[in-house]
């Protein structure tokens, strides 16, 4: 029972490569249990370090403990702890929903009853018990998604991953699929999901993990990722709303009322904002993209 | 609910997560493989029609003219025909692995099942286990056709069961052999492609036509081809003669192709990732 006192997650110089292509460089992170993202743009690696941390592919250096076990040493140990659900719906189409759900318990090792129990209790939790005796195919993409994460919870794992749970979902799909995962973390489970959605990482993560070219760009809560990008923004609106002039400031009551004072002066009348920067602007500063934009701007300037 | 599940702990420790061994993978997945075939009735019907037509197409419509050449007559040809259909049947049934292993990797489902703590390999097996019993099922609809349209024969039941047995062995190797298809294919309808040549491959036997009546540079490859002894050892068994050297010949084609399919899949299948 050592995972219990365990840290969620201790990566030391996590290393991975795919033939000369390095993938993850040098990744240093300790992550306490409870819910957490890692988000990153395509091809920042994050499903290779989903797979890495769910015993799917061995990493090449460092050292990696996943609730206090080794990822390559203790596979079938943490496997029995942990449970990934990947990008695409990892469900049988031509089986019914029970059956995917009472397949995936005996292969955990459950007896026919209790995975049976298991089975019509999380079906119902994800409101699929009228759809259970249907084939999947018949599903849509939200149900789909639900079972599949249904699936992975019948062994009652520890943490669970889950790699992008919410990409293609419509809106609604993807609300209902957020307050699964809230309530997954009320019930004592951790997850540590995917996603490129700043706004998912927002609403639902402690932690947000930021991957970029497969190195760990940033850590913290969302509040610490947006102060570190520091300035809030003064923002310029005409009568209809419509926004006239940003202006970047400090962040500073000092560096604020010094813009202020310009603009009073220029136009006194103008309607002001002053807002926090966005998750999407740290995001874009952070992975490098929004520096370049500015150096752009800066030229003919 | 926690006294329940206590209870149930107590009763089978196994139950918190340890995984289930290879007999009980190999059970799950050869039920799941079973519902599917049998759950896709078209594919189902395929495999049963598509021998019976072929066994009507080679009887009723080639059937005398290459009879007559060797003297013989229509029925003769039946007898000289049928393992050579079975078998060809058996090519058709068993590429339906290739798309199925191939969709399990795609999907993801095979990358699930390799996070869980059992052995994962079994879901392979599972295919295999499905393909043999679609595709004995195929041949006993062959056998049942022949012996309606007049096959008669004086094989005693170790020959005819020994003929059973070198066919089922052949749907094994080509049952595996697309399974490693499946694996390195990238998609369904690519593994479906790679077999499609696989499927010629009785033609260019001893199965539908003497091998002396092809020119002479065909002969080499169709004489020595590894299905060529196995249909003239299930030929000869189904007729009750003594099959010669052609079941030992043909035993050992299957063992090699089976050794190299195995290991190719123990290669291939820890380092298949769907990405």
């Amino acid at each position: 029972m050592t995972y219990t006192d365990s840290p969620l997650l201790e990566l030391d110089g996590l290393s991975k490569r795919y033939g000369s292509q390095r993938v993850l460089t040098d990744l240093d992170l300790t992550l306490p249990p409870g819910v957490h993202a890692l988000l990153g743009p395509n091809g920042a690696g994050k499903t290779t370090l989903v797979n890495v941390l769910s015993t799917l592919v061995p990493y090449d250096a460092g050292r990696v403990r996943v609730l206090g076990l080794d990822p390559r040493r203790d596979r079938k140990q943490l496997q029995g702890l942990v449970s990934l659900t990947g990008q695409y719906a990892a469900v049988d189409e031509k089986l019914s929903g029970a059956e995917n759900m009472l397949m995936m318990g005996r292969l955990f090792g459950l007896s026919r009853h209790e995975a049976q129990r298991r089975a019509d209790a999380l079906l119902e939790r994800f409101a699929l018990t009228a759809a259970a005796g249907k084939r999947v195919a018949t599903y849509s993409g939200g149900m789909r998604r639900k079972l599949d994460i249904a699936a992975g919870l019948i062994s009652r794992p520890r943490l669970i991953f889950l790699d992008e749970p919410t990409t293609g979902l419509d809106t609604r799909s993807r609300q209902t699929l957020w307050d699964e995962i809230r309530t997954l973390a009320d019930s004592g489970a951790s997850v540590f999901l995917t996603t490129q959605y700043l706004e998912e990482a927002d609403a639902l993560a402690e932690r947000i993990v930021v991957l970029h070219g497969g190195r760990i760009v940033a850590d913290g809560t969302a509040a610490q990722l947006k102060s570190r990008v520091g300035g809030s923004t003064i923002q310029l609106h005409d009568d209809a709303g419509h926004i006239l002039e940003e202006i970047p400031t400090q962040g500073s009551a000092l560096d604020v009322a010094r813009h202020l004072d310009a603009v009073a002066a220029a136009r006194p009348d103008v309607d002001v904002t002053v807002r926090r920067p966005t998750l999407d602007e740290v995001f874009l500063e952070l992975t490098g993209e929004r520096t370049g934009d500015r150096a752009q701007q800066e030229v003919p300037a | 609910m926690t006294t329940t599940s206590t209870s149930h702990e107590a009763q089978a420790p196994a139950s918190a997560g340890n995984g289930a061994g290879a007999l009980t993978g190999l059970r799950v997945f050869t039920a799941r493989s079973l519902k599917h075939s049998f759950r896709d009735a078209e594919s189902l019907l395929m495999a049963i029609l598509l021998p019976v037509m072929l066994m009507l197409i080679f009887v009723f419509i080639f059937g005398e003219s290459i009879a007559a050449g060797q003297g013989g007559d229509r029925g003769d040809y039946l007898a000289y025909v049928l393992p050579a259909v079975a078998l060809t049947a058996a090519g058709f049934g068993a590429s339906y692995t290739a798309v199925v292993v191939s969709h399990d990797v795609t999907t993801g489902f095979m990358n699930r099942l390799r996070t869980m703590p059992f052995p994962a390999v079994t879901v392979l097996l599972g295919h295999t286990a499905s393909s043999m019993v679609r595709n004995l099922l195929a041949t006993g609809v062959v056998l049942a056709v022949a012996f309606a349209l007049g096959f008669r024969t004086d094989a005693g039941v170790a020959e005819f069961a020994g003929a059973v047995g070198l066919i089922a062995l052949w749907i094994l190797v080509i049952t595996v052999v697309f399974a490693v298809l499946g694996m390195v294919a990238g998609s369904a309808e690519a593994a479906s492609g790679y077999g499609f040549v696989l499927l010629f491959l009785p033609y260019v036997s001893s199965g539908f036509a003497p091998v002396e009546t092809m020119p002479g540079w065909l002969q080499g490859f169709a004489g020595h081809q590894p299905m060529t002894p196995i249909i003239d050892a299930s030929r000869a068994l189904l007729g009750g003669a003594t099959p010669g050297d052609a079941w030992w010949i043909g035993l050992l084609w299957c063992g090699g192709f089976i050794a190299v399919a195995v290991w190719l899949a123990a290669v291939i299948f820890p380092r298949k990732v769907a990405r």
